[in-house]
């Protein structure tokens, strides 16, 4: 009896974790189907779940829609400029905050996590105020420049570069080697698991940022992926929904095939991005 | 010589640092204290001659507007839902797929988490076409079911439940990651401890597993706190607002003022208001992050 009690209890758990599993994923495989319906299958109801004839042809009028060869190259610009500048001031400010004794490190630090913890909701209208009087509006700049000091990522190499053995620095020290080489030679080697996951993280936000950009940016020529597909909703009318998942799908896509590749590192990465 | 070793020995730490405090300074410090300043003033665009120092004007106006107080009223339910369900659902979650590493239970983790990384603009398109109260999945699978429809987004009823369904559908994953990694933390041999004590399951959650994981809720309260009351994509790409106000949200309303009525004055005020919560939370949060260490 006992075990006929746990087979049943054991298949609903199962069947539960499948349902949960169906909530979640569901959405996405509803972009893939509804991408590829007809106009006609689109418009009718109850919905078309799967279409009879895919519709790859759906893609190509979606990338036609808008200039999204620019929308796509600005998104990638964006990410590597944000990413590049970021590593060039985070690496050295982490350094300094994890060796030296300074005096104004306690007041300089506090700086950092307010940063951390200031969203752009509340510095956007003086921001966007100085990037109008700077006259970096129809620029990429704009939605770079802000994000130039990663405050999270200060914070997260600073305690990967504390965790060097002091015996370590201290050898390569009295062999002569420059800050740069100690840098550049010991202490990023030792902190590439930082360094992998605040990539990660500076990647996925601002992939996805939608809110930024739609301040910034007053010219198609200067807007990201997010904007020209939000975009595509007005444009393309309350009809044409194949087009405009089509559309979605050049944004959902890149970040889906990481997430398949690599779904361990970034599940570990975000599950430890509580706190410490 | 040696002096300018001493002097460069003591500047060189200064100057790593001064790039990030310059990103700092030109982006954080100087927008909120800009953003205080605007605060008081009525701003004019076009005439900047004729732009003034207007006290508590901004506030006075701001706090009778039908719209900001319909605002607030919102972005405090959100708020209130926000922490309620995904802290019950996430703390559901991770209890149950967190107990053991299997393959189902991986599986679970990954699919409940992918909204996270997906962007708004994706979430909120799929969800719009799902909820059209016409053609839309949603309304065709309660028809199937022989149950009433909804008009989900489009009637003002619904319009911020619909909101909600999504942003929970979207954040619950993060929280459960969160939860999971903290219950992995609890040593096991209280488990055992309490097993052998005969106590229950819900007695071991509520009087040991609860408490070891204290912090880690008050962590997901206050950034969910946070989170919630700067939401802003959402709204913007489901509904603009409407119908009729339902959906506006604090930072919809700074956003509504700034872009649509060139009237920055009150959006600063608005943003004031926001910076203040945001600044309570984050003071509570560090001073209980600080009173841990001691308790230590």
């Amino acid at each position: 009896m006992y075990g006929v009690s746990q087979n049943i209890k054991n298949t609903a758990n199962i069947i539960l974790k499948i349902l949960v599993i169906a909530i979640f994923a569901f959405p996405f495989l509803w972009v893939i189907s509804v991408s590829l319906q007809t106009d006609a299958e689109v418009n009718t109801f109850p919905a078309t779940i799967i279409p009879k004839t895919p519709q790859f042809n759906n893609y190509v009028r979606a990338w036609q829609a808008g200039p999204f060869l620019t929308y796509f190259k600005n998104s990638v610009v964006i990410i590597v400029a944000i990413i590049t500048i970021q590593m060039l001031i985070m690496i050295p400010a982490a350094y300094a905050f994890a060796m030296y004794d300074l005096k104004l490190k306690n007041i300089l630090f506090s700086l950092v996590l307010i940063a951390f913890m200031v969203p752009t909701q509340v510095t956007f209208v003086p921001v966007y105020l100085m990037m109008g009087e700077w006259g970096l509006l129809r620029t990429l700049w704009p939605q770079i420049l802000p994000f130039m000091t990663n405050a999270f990522g200060i914070f997260l190499l600073r305690q990967y570069f504390m965790q060097v053995p002091e015996e370590l620095i201290e050898a390569a020290r009295l062999d002569n080697a420059s800050e740069l080489k100690i840098v550049y030679k010991l202490m990023i080697p030792m902190a590439k698991p930082a360094l992998a996951t605040i990539i990660l993280f500076s990647f996925v936000s601002h992939w996805n940022e939608y809110f930024w950009p739609l301040i910034m940016t007053n010219t198609t020529d200067v807007r990201p992926l997010t904007v020209g597909i939000a975009a595509l909703k007005s444009t393309e009318g309350f009809v044409n929904w194949n087009t405009i998942m089509a559309g979605n799908m050049f944004l959902i896509a890149p970040i889906l095939i990481v997430y398949v590749f690599c779904s361990r590192f970034i599940i570990k990465a975000f599950s430890y991005s509580g706190i410490k | 010589m040696r002096k300018i070793d001493k002097i460069k020995q003591y500047v060189f730490p200064y100057l790593l640092i001064l790039p990030s405090m310059v990103g700092i300074g030109l982006f954080v410090v100087y927008p909120i204290i800009k953003v205080i300043i605007l605060s008081f003033y009525s701003t004019n665009m076009i005439n900047p001659a004729k732009t003034k120092y207007v006290g508590f004007e901004n506030y006075i106006k701001m706090f009778n507007k039908v719209m900001f107080k319909k605002a607030m009223v919102n972005t405090s339910i959100y708020t209130l839902v926000m922490i309620v369900v995904v802290l019950a659902l996430s703390l559901l979650l991770a209890v149950w797929l967190g107990q053991k590493s299997s393959r189902i239970n991986y599986i679970c983790q990954m699919a409940v988490f992918l909204p996270h990384i997906i962007s708004i603009v994706s979430v909120a398109l799929i969800f719009v076409q799902m909820m059209e109260p016409n053609f839309g999945l949603f309304n065709s699978i309660l028809v199937a079911l022989n149950l009433p429809t909804s008009r989900w987004l489009q009637s003002s009823d619904t319009a911020l439940m619909s909101v909600l369904l999504v942003s929970i559908w979207k954040s619950v994953g993060y929280y459960t990651l969160i939860f999971i990694a903290a219950l992995q933390s609890v040593p096991r041999d209280i488990y055992e401890a309490a097993e052998l004590d005969n106590a229950g399951k819900f007695k071991t959650f509520y009087k040991i597993t609860l408490p070891m994981i204290s912090p880690q809720i008050f962590f997901v309260v206050i950034v969910l706190t946070i989170g919630s009351f700067k939401v802003i994509e959402t709204i913007r790409l489901m509904t603009n607002g409407g119908p009729n106000n339902a959906t506006t949200s604090l930072v919809f309303y700074i956003y509504r003022e700034v872009f649509n009525n060139t009237d920055i004055g009150k959006g600063a005020a608005a943003g004031v208001v926001l910076m203040v919560i945001v600044g309570i939370m984050t003071v509570l949060y560090f001073s209980s992050l600080s009173k841990r260490v001691h308790y230590r």
